[in-house]
């Protein structure tokens, strides 16, 4: 059964802007991207929102809806009661392009600075052969969707823009123990990791998996796995001392 | 997905929505640090007291907060490990002040702890998507948070402190395996065993750190067995830091007379 939901939604351009309040009809099995889209075809029809799939899978339409890092199709009406005013605000890391679309090219250019995939010299693609067991830690990161609301609910650069040079943030810290962990990456990330890309930065606060839609376990199977590969190289005398002791290379691409 | 720089000349933090309210969460997201906090307060609380409390053996029972027992002029020689006792006569502060720091230390760094005082003492942040109310931050990159990275050391402390409470527990229980004091201590031992077991660096030792499970059979077996534990990690350290306050307050008790029905 249809009912009039009250929606308070962000509308502005380049950061300035105030929350617009809306009574908009809500059906049935709809979602909150649902009711924008309604906004827009009935009382709003300048309001930007970016979308695609409406599915839960390109990542498109993350925004804030109370306050939480949420995408906007994957968020069920019925999760709210119908008394209830919803905010609806772009992501708060991101600066505002249009309403709730923000410019995330934060993440894009983060992505650029990590070195890609590079297996050994000589290997050819096709030539790969690797055992499940090897690849499948790695494969868990490769659900995510670039939804790049982890990195918005980050607080390292959430609450620090300053800090946005250091931190390559979680999403790219995952990409980071993608490849370290890879049998067929040959560079070593362990340094680059926590110098580069601010890994020492973390405070393992777990928001990036709390907020995750794939349910990726970044800080548990990503982020600590990795700040343990960094204390094997930087902070752990033993490792160092067995290195020296035995002659073992640095790596621990075992 | 598209993207398009924006154009307005401000400086970046002005490019953001100009939100004004710290959130504009509307559950009750300050309930996580504020139990946490309060149940943490309360743990400190009582291990202060225990500490400084003498009434920590009554055979066969050895409350965990003092063990092991490492001075022989505050040490009963039956609480004695293996009746060793390194520090002589001139030690008579607490028992418990030589190796609480370990255990102590092994929490303090641990994973889940970190998350959890962050957010309960700290606020950095409170809460997922609450402002925390620092002007700077630079987290665990410098001193002194740096220093979070010696876990794995007390993570081999905290192996060698599990065994001792394990012994502690199979003592009573051949000296009185029908006292519910006995069956308190087992508890006791398996879930802070099972705490420690479940550790991340404990996951990253067993094969974490490799990248060729497949060329370590034994130690992928092993990596997997941790990882399931380790999937538990917040709820073992929360049950097994009950099960250690309330082991220790139970043999002080008992020691104090205040508990002393037939089998206790």
């Amino acid at each position: 059964m249809g009912y009039k939901a009250k929606f308070r939604v962000w509308r502005g351009e380049g950061g300035e802007g105030r929350l617009e309040d809306f009574t908009v009809e809500v059906n049935e099995g709809e979602v909150v991207l649902d009711i924008i889209h309604r906004l827009q075809a009935t009382q709003a029809p300048d309001l930007a929102v970016r979308w695609n799939c409406k599915a839960g899978k390109c990542g498109s339409c993350s925004m804030e809806i109370n306050g939480k890092p949420r995408l906007g199709c994957m968020t069920r009406m019925s999760t709210f009661a119908e008394d209830e005013t919803i905010t609806v605000t772009p992501m708060r890391t991101f600066p505002v392009i249009k309403d709730l679309v923000t410019d995330v090219s934060f993440n894009y250019q983060k992505a650029r600075e990590i070195p890609s995939f590079t297996p050994p010299a000589g290997v050819q693609p096709g030539e790969y052969r690797m055992q499940q067991i090897d690849v499948e830690r790695s494969q868990e990161f490769r659900k995510c969707i670039e939804c790049f609301m982890c990195n918005n609910v980050c607080h390292v650069i959430r609450d620090h823009e300053e800090n946005k040079p250091a931190f390559a943030g979680p999403r790219f810290l995952m990409r980071i123990a993608e490849l370290d962990m890879h049998p067929y990456d040959v560079v070593d990330r362990k340094d680059s990791a926590q110098e580069d890309h601010g890994l020492g930065y973390c405070n393992i606060t777990k928001c990036c998996t709390e907020v995750c839609p794939e349910h990726i376990k970044i800080t548990d199977n990503a982020l600590i796995p990795m700040k343990e590969r960094v204390v094997d190289r930087k902070y752990d005398p033993l490792v160092w001392l067995g290195d020296k002791i035995f002659k073992r290379s640095r790596s621990t691409k075992g | 997905m598209t993207q398009t720089a924006a154009d307005s000349p401000a400086p970046a933090r002005r490019q953001r929505a100009q939100l004004k309210e710290r959130t504009l969460r509307t559950d009750q997201w300050w309930r996580y640090p504020l139990v946490t906090f309060i149940i943490f307060t309360a743990f400190l609380v009582y291990a202060t007291w225990a500490i400084f409390d003498n009434d920590f053996f009554v055979a066969p029972y050895h409350a965990p907060f003092a063990s092991p027992c490492l001075a022989e002029a505050v040490c009963p020689e039956e609480a004695q490990l293996f009746g060793w006792a390194p520090l002589g006569d001139w030690y008579t502060w607490p028992p418990g002040l030589l190796i609480l720091g370990l255990p102590a230390g092994f929490r303090f760094t641990c994973y889940y702890y970190r998350k959890a005082y962050y957010r309960a003492f700290w606020l950095s942040p409170p809460a997922c998507a609450v402002n925390e109310p620092h002007s700077k931050y630079t987290g665990e990159s410098r001193f002194p948070l740096i220093l979070q990275n010696i876990h794995r050391y007390f993570f081999y402390a905290a192996i060698v402190i599990g065994l001792i409470l394990a012994y502690d527990a199979v003592k009573a229980l051949i000296e009185k395996p029908a006292g519910v004091g006995t069956w308190v201590l087992i508890v006791n031992a398996i879930l802070i065993n099972m705490y420690t077991l479940s550790c991340h660096s404990c996951r990253h030792i067993t094969a974490g750190r490799l990248n060729h499970f497949s060329k370590h059979p034994i130690r992928y077996r092993a990596w997997g067995f941790v990882s399931k534990l380790n999937a538990k990690h917040q709820e073992l350290a929360l049950i097994s830091m009950f099960s250690v306050m309330g082991a220790d307050l139970y043999v002080r008790l008992v020691a104090k007379g205040v508990i002393s029905f037939p089998f206790a």
